[in-house]
């Protein structure tokens, strides 16, 4: 308990000098290290012909949709001829055609779904050039986003800013120096870092295991930092090879938690601060840490989270009563499935963090969590803005905002605005949009899958459990979390296309869609504000924006969630 | 201040009309402009269809599902016809008006005076614009026209429901006639100033009839977030189908029906209309002819408003309360000449000038032949004559006349500046007079604030509305009125340009500015504010520029404007979040029923204790339509509204109608199962 506690305060300590720093990465304002990221920087957008030219939304969104598929098909082209014999110790052979199809939308969408085994199916060539790579890519298009998004809030801008410098500025400022500096605390602790192949040893029991080896440590390292969550073994941050110990699992969580926390910061910093704008007019500087309008978000935010690990520790504490009754002790609570060094604490907070985050690496085996323990993660990507991955949790979390803006500013009498600019027609269409593809991608692909034999087939559970793992299946490829509630024989056409298809409208429509609301809002006259405006920093907006996003997301999902993780709680303990 | 007419929410007119209505708006074509509830007639459609083929879609051999199916679509249609009526009512309350003014309307006879000095009467529809009518006691005034010539008691009622009959007379604020309106006593002489068709009585019938209504922005924002929740409820029920068949249970046609219309926002959808429209109908009971129902969602949103001192804040009629001698000028001069200045000034000004001349000197000045009269302009701001002789008599503004003088080579008395401060510092209005360069003095024109402002102006600054006095008096004067009203800023010695450059800099910092107006002068500062009320008896170029007209000519009355601009806003908003709310209650009825029989553990979310599973599907579709004509008089009235702070009335409204909205569908569910489930039970269901 008190180790949870403790690490949310790191959580929170953390997340503030790197939301300023995002901020000044956002807004190119000078940092301590511009002097050696300029340089590398002008390097890069020279070879590559990147000039500093702002964009209009529909240019940004051409940009980041175009870069992203001329990846998707190099990183495509690489699954299919890694059989060749470059850094492939292991020998391993070509990747199929819809499995690479799934492999390659799951790492470009930032998902990390993964339907291989990362030991058998893959060779460290395509470990580094497809997968670590479109970890980098993947979470630097997250960040762009986000920064375009919130540059369109602020009101401070014309354009949204140039997708290219976004994206080149967040691998080289953000990720890759965090990733260096993750990677080596792994290695200090055990994570392999070679390109052995792998090496068989004797167990103490006397029989053979073959012991991974490979680039391990620097893929963990971004695995974590950019929300990507595919692991480099099919059994991802459960082993001992991605995961050596207490320390490393906190050091993992705390790396996926600190970029879509300190965007939040970097948030509030980046719009409207109503203290900032006060002492302005007094003519003071004011220095603000979490920006006024980043409250009620990071507030919501935290909010669920917490209400969703209690959730999870709770239950997984409690056990299994089943097993009680045929004589196995509960009283460490739950423990199939689940690592004995990590014990139920950390395993509890893992499961939250990674689906909460929507990163999608594990250290304990979910399809095994109670009911209700296995609820909190389905929720959280449900939900997909409970800090969300990287960038996009954030943006989700804003659509949701102006959604609430639109119901509570008519309540107090005014027609809606959000800083300073009114929710029209236009807006709000879009903002439903972005809000239905969600439910429709994991709501219409579960029921297609329970409706037709190629889908049933790969249920491996009958029952209420088996919807869970099918739901879980498509809320992990929409919210492009990418963790797998395992146990569906998901290694099939229908699996891998209809997957394929969640993850990759998961992440693109909802990001064009976000973007093209942003621009519409930046490009509104401003209106003045008075005491009759609803404002969006208070509490009571807090409340009722965690009212709204709780109501809309339960009453959207309850039916499903009863037929599965319910009912099966109440037949578990009923 | 603003009278309010008490009508009867609902007269048996009304009612037969609306009930009428009510089934002839289940017309798809008419339904399908409503979505959310286009999509509860596509539901009654297929459950009427199952009554009489139960085996429509397939069917599972259960045919003993009649009776459900007949409940059902039954309780639907019932949904249907309340949202109609609501809509129905909301109309009807207009139309009654509406018709009566057609009434008034047919028939309606002219008698035309010729160039020739002939009198023809003719039908009120040939009138053209131009042509000149006599209107004699106890006739109609054909056409909407101006005075010129004749004094006559007017009795409006017709079209501002306020029977007491007013004043008309040429030239002044009272020239302007509306067609419709009945001669009292008296005649008038009118020419006439709309052509057929055209005229205010046109327009006003067909906005009351709804006709030219138009989906708000706003209504058009909030209908695509109720459409999107329509679509989102219809995934869940859709996709709900197969997972159920998945989990074992095969739900009925129907039961999917029910939870469908049960969780889409019918209860906003159905009264989203009727919002509307009762939001432009009570504006008409304020005796304000909305042109548009935008018109009356920007009231909302109003941050500044520009008010005419004259008229909105003060009564207007400033009265000559004294005249003030400059030092070697006799009191009896003064005022002689001030009488003659005023003549043939017929402003309310002018005209006590001369009554209290008549009361100090005792004698009253007669017209001299040949004298011209300089009527006042808002550029000169000065009047007065220039008689047969070349004396020229003037009366206006100090500054005004002190320049005057001062080109016609005159000097200003010592004094002047002196008693010109006196009178602003009072709050009253000095008025200068001078014959050819030389200055007689000063007279006071009393000013008075209305009664009750100071209030309203305290209302309007804790909603955050900025208000902004002009006025042409002089900064002293107009400080002191701005001051003693508790007005946010005032403009002095203002000009019309001054308006139109106020409201442009106040749009500049992203305000809605809302103002009133009479004069032509104030025609372009009406179309540049974004909420513009004209008088009635304003001319009809300011008429035509605004986007409301005050049939009673009151200006206090846009302060009450933007309040039923605000009311409608959180009636809606508020009952939208009511119906959503109701949402949870709904389910935790529905779920449970549904799949009760297959995984009987899923009793324990049957919290309300709900009978058997079909009396918790029907009193939760019961409740669903029963909800409707319960929330009309709500709709109808608006949200009660007080002046708070954002956040307070967020809170509260939150608190009313979001947690509310969560609790009453609890107990009116469990209530509704109590008595039907022995009806049930009887019906052996």
């Amino acid at each position: 308990m008190l180790e949870i506690l403790l690490f949310l305060a790191v959580f929170i300590v953390v997340i503030f000098p790197t939301g300023k720093y995002l901020y000044h990465i956002a807004t190119e304002q000078r940092t301590f290290a511009d002097p050696v990221f300029d340089r590398l920087d002008n390097v890069i957008y020279r070879i590559c012909g990147i000039d500093d030219e702002g964009m209009s939304w529909k240019r940004y969104a051409v940009a980041l949709v175009a870069t992203n598929a001329a990846m998707v098909f190099i990183g495509y082209l690489i699954l299919r001829i890694q059989f060749i014999p470059w850094f492939n110790p292991n020998g391993i052979g070509s990747m199929e055609a819809s499995l690479s199809f799934n492999t390659i939308i799951s790492f470009m969408t930032n998902t990390n779904l993964q339907h291989y085994s990362g030991e058998s199916g893959l060779s460290y060539l395509s470990q580094m050039l497809v997968i670590i790579y479109m970890m980098f890519t993947s979470a630097a298009t997250g960040g762009a986003v986000v920064m375009a998004f919130v540059r369109g809030l602020s009101g401070t801008c014309r354009n949204m800013g140039n997708f290219y410098r976004d994206l080149v500025r967040n691998t080289t400022r953000v990720l890759l120096p965090l990733a260096i500096v993750v990677g080596l605390v792994l290695v200090s602790q055990g994570c392999p870092q070679n390109f052995s192949a792998n090496v068989t040893v004797q167990t103490i029991e006397g029989k053979y295991q073959d012991i991974a080896m490979g680039p391990i440590a620097s893929l963990v390292s971004i695995k974590h930092l950019g929300t990507n969550g595919g692991g480099f073994l099919g059994a991802n941050s459960t082993t001992p090879l991605e995961n050596p110990n207490v320390f490393t699992s906190m050091l993992e969580m705390l790396s996926m938690m600190l970029l879509p926390g300190a965007f939040v910061v970097m948030f509030g910093l980046m719009v409207r601060d109503r203290r900032r704008q006060k002492a302005e007019k007094e003519g003071r500087k004011e220095g603000i840490v979490l920006g006024s309008e980043a409250k009620p978000v990071f507030a919501v935010m935290f909010a669920i989270f917490l209400i969703g690990l209690a959730a999870c520790y709770t239950s997984e504490l409690a056990g299994n009563p089943r097993l009680e009754q045929v004589g196995l002790n509960q009283d460490m609570g739950s423990m199939e499935g689940k690592e004995v060094r990590f014990g139920i604490a950390q395993s509890a907070t893992f499961t939250t963090v990674t689906t909460s985050f929507t990163t999608g690496t594990v250290n304990n085996m979910h399809d095994t969590l109670t009911p209700i323990g296995g609820m909190v993660p389905l929720i959280n990507m449900m939900l997909n803005f409970v800090f969300g991955g990287e960038g996009v949790g954030l943006v989700n979390m804003l659509i949701y905002v102006i959604l609430t803006v639109f119901v509570c500013g008519l309540m107090v009498g005014r027609t809606p605005e959000y800083l300073a600019k009114k929710i029209e027609g236009r807006e709000m269409k879009l903002a439903a949009l972005c809000i239905i593809i969600h439910p429709l991608l994991i709501l219409g692909f579960s029921a297609l899958a329970v409706a037709v034999p190629d889908g049933l087939a790969g249920i491996t559970n009958p029952g209420p459990h088996g919807l869970t793992q099918v739901l879980y299946e498509y809320a992990s490829s929409a919210a492009n979390n990418g963790s797998g509630f395992e146990g569906l024989a998901d290694n099939s056409l229908f699996w891998n296309v209809t997957a394929g298809l969640a993850m990759f409208f998961g992440r693109y429509l909802s990001i064009v869609i976000a973007l093209a609301i942003s621009s519409s809002l930046m490009l509104k006259q401003p209106v003045s504000e008075s005491i009759g405006t609803l404002r969006t920093d208070t509490r009571t907006f807090t409340v009722s924006l965690f009212m709204v996003v709780v109501i809309i997301a339960a009453l959207t999902f309850f039916p499903a969630l009863v037929l599965g993780p319910l009912t099966e709680h109440m037949i578990l303990w009923g | 201040m603003s009278k309010k007419t008490k009508t009867a929410f609902i007269t048996a007119d009304i009612l037969k009309s609306s009930l009428i209505g009510s089934i002839t708006k289940l017309n798809p074509i008419y339904m399908i402009k409503n979505p959310v509830m286009f999509v509860v007639e596509a539901g009654f459609v297929v459950t009427l269809l199952l009554c009489f083929f139960p085996n429509l879609f397939g069917g599972d051999g259960n045919n003993n599902l009649t009776a459900y199916n007949a409940i059902v679509s039954a309780i639907l249609l019932i949904t249907l016809l309340f949202a109609n009526f609501a809509e129905a009512v909301a109309e009807g309350r207009g139309k009654a008006q509406a018709e009566s003014l057609k009434k008034t309307q047919k028939d309606m006879q002219a008698r035309i005076l010729r160039a020739d000095g002939s009198e023809n009467i003719i039908n009120a529809n040939a009138l053209k614009k131009g042509d000149i009518v006599l209107v004699r006691a106890g006739e109609l005034i054909p056409n909407d026209g101006e005075v010129i010539d004749g004094v006559a008691s007017v009795d409006e009622s017709a079209i501002t429901g306020e029977s007491a009959p007013v004043l008309k007379e040429s030239g002044g604020d009272f020239s302007s006639v509306t067609g419709g309106t009945t001669v009292a006593s008296d005649w008038l002489k009118i020419r006439i100033t709309s052509n057929p068709g055209e005229s205010f009585l046109d327009k006003m019938i067909a906005l009351v009839e709804g006709a030219s209504r138009k989906k708000t922005p706003n209504e058009i924002a909030l209908n695509t977030l109720l459409v999107s929740l329509t679509i989102i409820f219809l995934i869940v029920v859709v996709t709900l189908y197969p997972m159920a068949v998945y989990s074992g249970v095969h739900l009925p046609i129907s039961t999917l029906i029910a939870l469908t219309v049960c969780l889409i926002p019918t209860t906003i959808g159905g009264l989203l209309s009727a919002i509307g429209i009762a939001g432009m109908d009570r504006v008409a009971r304020f005796n304000v002819i909305a042109l548009s129902g935008k018109a009356v969602e920007v009231c909302g949103d109003v941050d500044t408003m520009i008010l005419d001192k004259t008229g909105t804040i003060t009564y207007g009629n400033r009265m000559a309360a004294e005249f003030i001698p400059v030092r070697g000028v006799d009191a009896g001069e003064l005022v002689r000449y001030a009488m003659m200045s005023s003549v043939e000034d017929d402003t309310p000004e002018g005209k006590s000038v001369i009554e209290l001349g008549e009361k100090l000197n005792g004698t009253s000045v007669e017209k001299v032949q040949g004298m011209e009269f300089i009527p006042f302009t808002a550029q000169t701001r000065m009047s007065g004559v220039d008689l047969p002789d070349g004396t020229q008599i003037r009366k206006g503004a100090s500054d005004a006349i002190q320049n005057y003088v001062k080109e016609k080579g005159g000097s200003l008395p010592e004094d002047l500046e002196h008693h010109v401060n006196q009178v602003a510092e009072k709050g009253g209005t000095p008025l200068v007079v001078s014959v050819d360069n030389r200055i007689l003095g000063v007279i006071y024109l009393k000013d008075t604030i209305k009664a009750g402002l100071v209030e309203r102006f305290a209302r309007l600054r804790a909603i955050g509305i900025k208000t902004i006095m002009c006025t042409g008096d002089n900064p002293l004067t107009a400080a002191t009125i701005a001051q003693e009203a508790g007005v946010d800023s005032f403009i002095a010695q203002c000009k019309p340009e001054d308006k139109i450059r106020a409201i442009k800099a106040e749009q500049a910092n992203g305000k809605i500015v809302a103002m009133t107006g009479d004069g032509t002068n104030d025609a372009p500062a009406l179309a540049q504010a974004n909420v513009g009320i004209a008088m009635n008896s304003g001319t009809q170029a300011a008429k035509e520029a605004a986007n409301m007209v005050d049939l009673d000519s009151d200006p206090t009355k846009m302060l009450d404007v933007v309040e039923i601009g605000k009311q409608l806003l959180i009636t809606r908003g508020s009952l939208t979040t009511f119906s959503i709310a109701n949402d949870i209650a709904k389910y935790f009825a529905i779920i449970p029923a549904m799949f009760m029989v297959v995984i009987p553990q899923l009793q324990v979310l049957n919290v309300m204790g709900l009978a058997t599973p079909l009396s918790a599907i029907l009193s939760a579709l019961i409740f669903n339509a029963v909800i409707i004509p319960c929330l009309i008089p709500l709709a109808m009235r608006g949200v009660t509204y007080k002046p708070m702070r954002a956040e307070k009335m967020l809170a509260r409204n939150m608190l009313i109608y979001g947690l509310g909205g969560v609790i009453a569908p609890f107990v009116g569910i469990k209530l509704i199962d109590l008595i039907i489930a022995p009806m049930l039970a009887a019906m052996g269901m």
